[in-house]
């Protein structure tokens, strides 16, 4: 089992490791120099680099947006699905397409429905009078980042939905019977009863979509390409390595994408780790 | 004072009759135990009470005032769950005091109510720990304690010692019935399905019978002090339910009937009953019933082989085979020397003699009854 995860995982990782060293390009792996840090502290290193830091800022931002639209929906939505009713098996099903669809043709699909001359978005919001003149959602700079999130949240909210669905069908019965009884009001009960109940299910919940967001590649590359306005640190890897051939200095990229989200793993599994305590004690 | 009627009760679960037609009235300060086998209604029952179910039919009053739409905080009940249902992640502390932060009281007052409750129930040194690190005995008496610090008119309780072992199940009862004379002026409605709770606890015993998909049967057996239902069962359900090991039953038909006495004919063997004759005919199939505490052994004419001994220390359970019946007459003697295929001689005594027409209803026995069912024991 080891030996497997060393093969598939640890291998590739050294290699883009190494070439994170050297100068070699796309054009001819064979040939190339050992350049140590150059790559990342050096005159055109990354660190240097504003694309670099703006692709950063860029995944930053579409993470902490997305993740918090999608866990306060995905609440929203888990709330009403936990109330009993003959609709909950179906709806829990017709919950499950959004995340189902392939993100490139969910990517695709938001990008013909926001299309700004042809889109059905603006199209109805025209209609309505909700807004004058046709927005250029993927194209604006001001906008499309906007519309980025807007569809992750539309695709990834159900998967929250269901995780913390799953953690609040955990919460005994008879908890909230005792508070009925005792006349405790309906967000005393959500504050005190509810959440600090499903606290350790949504953390792993939010966590696995923050390490999810962190590397978001498809989405963003289908609807806004390479614009430098939305690119995220996976995108910008893929245009360094493949567009520009330059593979020691997107390994370099690639690996510092690592780093950081190793990093946000430990410090996350940290925290779950001492919720779990406390919720277990 | 806190008063409760139920007035023609009825409830359904889709098609499924749960409870039907139960009139019941409780006493202030009474100690009310609802007790039946599994499925006969007795937790709905409390749960209609507490507000947590609606009835489809019929009308609860609180202390005079009708609660059927009434939400379950605003009846003044507190109720104490099978399963404890404290809150996991809160300190026993706050436990107690989580119901109680939303009502306005007066500053101190939560705390000095808290105080007064751990007293009670002997549970200083834990108010800072979780339940997880609590014994199912402490988990309960936290239980409990949180029901008291709502000052209720109506205890509610819901199979409160089933998830304890034996011995802290006497403990825990002790405790309650300690309790109820502690508190004095609440109510207290008591959900078992042990008979000997029952018996131990109750001011007045409700036993219900499961309906098994009849509508028109009545939910309540009986209602009445615990002896009443020990020495005077209204039906065969009643007798069989009321007394451990249960009372044994032999079909019989009448012979002859005398004043204020019944003769009759089980398979060749008569017994004769001390009860009123009234409404019976001679040659109606009828049903006899004896408590195996009140089988003679070892005096009176008839003579049986037995076929099995149980030897409990302090009691022996004597199964006696007889003539033409399946199922072994069952007798408690204080004799710890009877072994298999001893034949012995018995008596059916016939003061101690229950009577049960075909339909299970029970022949009235004259309030003599008892005294001498206690001097033939005596």
């Amino acid at each position: 089992m080891l030996l497997v995860l060393a093969a598939v995982g640890g291998w590739p990782l050294l290699r883009t490791i190494w070439f994170s060293l050297t100068d070699s390009e796309l054009a001819d792996l064979g040939d190339y120099a050992f350049i140590g840090l150059e790559n990342y502290v050096g005159e055109y290193g990354l660190l240097a680099s504003p694309e670099w830091w703006q692709a950063v800022g860029n995944t930053l931002l579409f993470t902490g947006l997305s993740v918090s639209l999608e866990t306060l929906l995905g609440l929203g939505v888990a709330l009403l699905l936990n109330q009993a009713s003959r609709l909950r098996t179906l709806l829990r099903a017709a919950l499950l397409v959004p995340w189902a669809i392939p993100t490139v043709v969910s990517a695709k699909m938001w990008s013909w429905m926001l299309h700004d001359q042809f889109g059905i978005v603006n199209h109805h919001l025209l209609a309505l009078r909700v807004i004058a003149a046709p927005l250029a959602w993927t194209a604006d700079p001001q906008l499309s980042l906007f519309s980025i999130v807007l569809v992750d949240v539309w695709k990834a909210t159900p998967y929250m939905a269901l995780l913390i669905l799953a953690a609040l069908q955990m919460v005994p019965v008879d908890c909230y019977e005792a508070a009925r009884v005792d006349g405790v009001p309906r967000w005393q009960v959500f504050r005190r009863i509810t959440l600090p109940l499903i606290l350790p299910g949504l953390l792993v919940a939010m966590v696995f979509r923050t390490l999810d967001a962190l590397r978001v590649f498809d989405l963003i590359y289908v609807m806004t390409s390479n614009s430098r306005d939305t690119q995220s640190m996976s995108v910008f890897v893929r245009e360094q390595l493949i567009d520009f051939g330059l593979v020691g200095y997107g390994s370099a990229a690639a690996t510092c994408l690592f780093f950081m989200i190793a990093l946000l793993s430990i410090v996350a599994m940290g925290l779950l780790r001492k919720t779990f305590e406390r919720a277990a004690a | 004072m806190s008063r409760i009627e139920l007035r023609g009760i009825s409830k359904r679960f889709g098609d499924t009759p749960v409870l039907n037609d139960i009139d019941l009235s409780i006493a202030a300060g009474e100690f009310c135990v609802f007790v039946g086998p599994s499925g006969c209604g007795k937790s709905t029952l409390l749960r209609l009470l507490a507000g947590l179910e609606d009835p489809c039919a019929g009308e609860i009053e609180i202390d005079g005032v009708l609660v059927n739409d009434l939400p379950p905080a605003q009846r003044n009940v507190a109720m104490v769950f099978q399963s404890y249902a404290l809150y996991p992640h809160m300190s026993v502390f706050q436990n107690m005091a989580f119901g109680l932060q939303h009502r306005k009281l007066p500053a101190g007052e939560i705390e000095r109510r808290i105080a007064d409750a751990v007293r009670i129930l002997q549970l200083d040194g834990l108010l800072q720990r979780r339940p997880k690190e609590l014994s199912g005995g402490q988990r309960q008496r936290v239980a409990i304690a949180r029901a008291i610090v709502r000052q209720p008119k109506v205890f509610l309780f819901d199979e409160p010692l089933s998830n304890l072992d034996a011995a802290l199940r006497v403990q825990t009862r002790l405790e309650i019935a300690r309790l109820h004379r502690a508190l004095g002026s609440a109510s207290m409605v008591y959900v078992t399905h042990d008979q000997v709770e029952a018996m131990t606890l109750a001011d007045r015993i409700v036993l219900l019978q499961p309906l098994a998909g009849r509508n028109d049967a009545a939910s309540v057996a009986q209602a009445g002090a615990p002896l009443a239902l020990y020495h005077h069962p209204a039906n065969r359900f009643v007798a069989a339910f009321i007394g451990s090991p249960a009372m044994n039953f032999v079909d019989a038909t009448v012979q002859s009937l005398g004043d204020g006495r019944v003769l009759a004919d089980a398979h060749g063997m008569l017994c004769a009953a001390q009860l009123s004759p009234q409404g019976l005919a001679v040659g109606e199939p009828v049903t006899l019933g004896i408590r195996p505490e009140h089988v003679l052994l070892g005096e009176g004419a008839q003579r049986a082989r037995v076929s099995h001994v149980e030897h409990l220390g302090e009691v022996s359970h004597v199964y006696l085979e007889l003539p033409g019946v399946s199922t072994p007459l069952l007798a408690k003697s204080a004799c710890d020397d009877i072994a298999i295929y001893d034949v012995l001689a018995f008596d059916l005594p016939a003061q101690a003699m229950h009577l049960f027409r075909a339909d299970g209803v029970a022949q009235a026995r004259g309030d003599a009854a008892e005294r001498s069912v206690a001097a033939v024991n005596g």
